[in-house]
């Protein structure tokens, strides 16, 4: 077991933040990370030896992350985004820099599950494509076009909030 | 250049800065003519260094108590402790006597799934059937021929039933057995005094040779060792000097079958 400390440990960090990207809610975020572990341990031996470590504990991750916002959907418990993203995202140094990360992680939060995941594990946790393929369990070619699909909807929502700063705030209409 | 045409797999992986050098300068020279393009692929790399920096905070912050792996693994490894502790008790009521180390146990670092685990999976089934006077093995020796069969079938390779009646030891039968490593197959024999023997067997994943080792807990022995990715483990109420010959006899048989 001296290995999987060594191989999983540095992973925790990584594994916190693709929940919380995936969750929003830090504390069910870290809970399912918990859960995530504590499954990794008990399932250590069962671990193909020649298998990734990283890809195989984020399969682990995804996998409850899906059938817990599978079974929130279903009971129909909307974390409302505007409140969750205040915790969700730490204060970024600048007011504009806030904004606009506010308005990428709703922009986000609005993409299909399935585009979601990807676009996080390629571009924030620097999985390589093949690795994606392997943590969603899905062709490399669905990653490549899924992941296409999501950049362009995140790049069109947030050029959409560029074109109309009105959009940016409620408080701006208040003025009125 | 290439002269492959460009494609949108291509952008994204420009995107994300993992094309090789050449089609990386292809990629940079297409979108030098293709302002529109260009500018998606540009919208896409503040994208993705936005989103990078939206949640790094949370990669950084202090990992909290809940997420401590290392006490998550001493956590899973303490019922073990006490269920071997509960096993040493149960011996010393049955009147056999001293707790010694569980020696392989005690070793350095064990490979997962190999000859100590098996050793010690040994060790479990010895203390959990050896001592049941009512029905200690599932399938009786009269019916050998229904127990290798299945168990050869369970375990995805032929198994056979090493004949120790020579040296003084009747085959009582054998059942299946569950070990963290997935089935195994035990065989039980005893001599005319009523000691009984445990042979476990299973496939290895790790550790698929591994030379015989020997290993005690309480006044159980054990003898383990693997040949080509099985693992044999012979435990024991007897002492080394008369289970040792006994488990070089077992190899012996198993070697001269493969």
């Amino acid at each position: 077991m001296s290995d999987m400390l060594q191989l999983v440990e540095p992973l925790i960090p990584a594994l916190r933040r693709y929940a919380r990207s995936l969750m929003r809610d830090p504390s069910a975020a870290d809970d399912l990370v918990q859960d995530c572990l504590e499954r990794a341990v008990g399932r250590w031996h069962q671990r193909r030896a020649d298998g990734d470590a990283k890809t195989w504990v984020f399969a682990i991750l995804h996998n409850l992350a899906i059938n817990r916002l599978r079974q929130t959907q279903r009971r129909g418990r909307h974390i409302a985004i505007e409140d969750a993203d205040e915790g969700a995202v730490a204060r970024p140094p600048t007011q504009e820099d806030a904004l606009r990360h506010r308005d990428l992680v709703r922009a986000l939060g609005d993409l299909p599950e399935e585009q979601r995941s990807v676009v996080l594990l390629v571009s924030v946790e620097d999985l390589s494509y093949g690795e994606a393929a392997k943590v969603l369990d899905i062709p490399i070619g669905t990653v490549m076009s899924r992941l296409a699909r999501a950049r362009e909807k995140l790049r069109r929502a947030m050029e959409g909030g560029e074109e109309q700063p009105a959009r940016h705030g409620a408080h701006l209409r208040r003025v009125k | 250049m290439s002269g492959r045409p460009i494609s949108e797999d291509d952008l994204q992986a420009f995107v994300d800065r993992v094309l090789d050098a050449e089609r990386q300068a292809e990629v940079t020279d297409y979108l030098a003519s293709h302002p529109e393009v260009a500018r998606r692929v540009a919208g896409y790399r503040d994208q993705r260094a936005a989103l990078r920096a939206a949640f790094a905070p949370v990669a950084e912050a202090p990992v909290p108590p809940e997420l401590d792996l290392a006490r998550m693994i001493a956590r899973r490894r303490r019922p073990k402790a006490t269920s071997w502790r509960a096993a040493a008790a149960a011996v010393l009521l049955l009147g056999v006597g001293g707790v010694a180390g569980w020696s392989l146990h005690e070793a350095a670092k064990p490979a997962p799934g190999g000859v100590a685990a098996l050793a010690a999976e040994a060790a479990d089934s010895y203390l959990a059937y050896a001592p049941d006077r009512t029905r200690p093995v599932e399938i009786r020796a009269d019916d050998r021929a229904t127990l290798v069969a299945w168990a050869s079938q369970r375990l995805g390779r032929p198994v056979s039933v090493p004949d120790l009646a020579p040296s003084g030891y009747r085959f009582m039968g054998g059942r299946l057995v569950a070990t963290p490593h997935g089935p195994a197959v035990l065989l039980m024999y005893d001599d005319d005094r009523g000691t009984r023997l445990v042979l476990l067997t299973r496939p290895m994943a790790t550790e698929r040779d591994a030379p015989m080792a020997q290993n005690a807990r309480g006044a159980v022995t054990g003898f383990s060792w693997a040949d080509d990715g099985v693992g044999y483990s012979l435990v024991g109420p007897a002492s080394p000097e008369i289970l040792h010959p006994l488990a070089d006899e077992v190899r012996r048989q198993v070697d001269r079958r493969a």
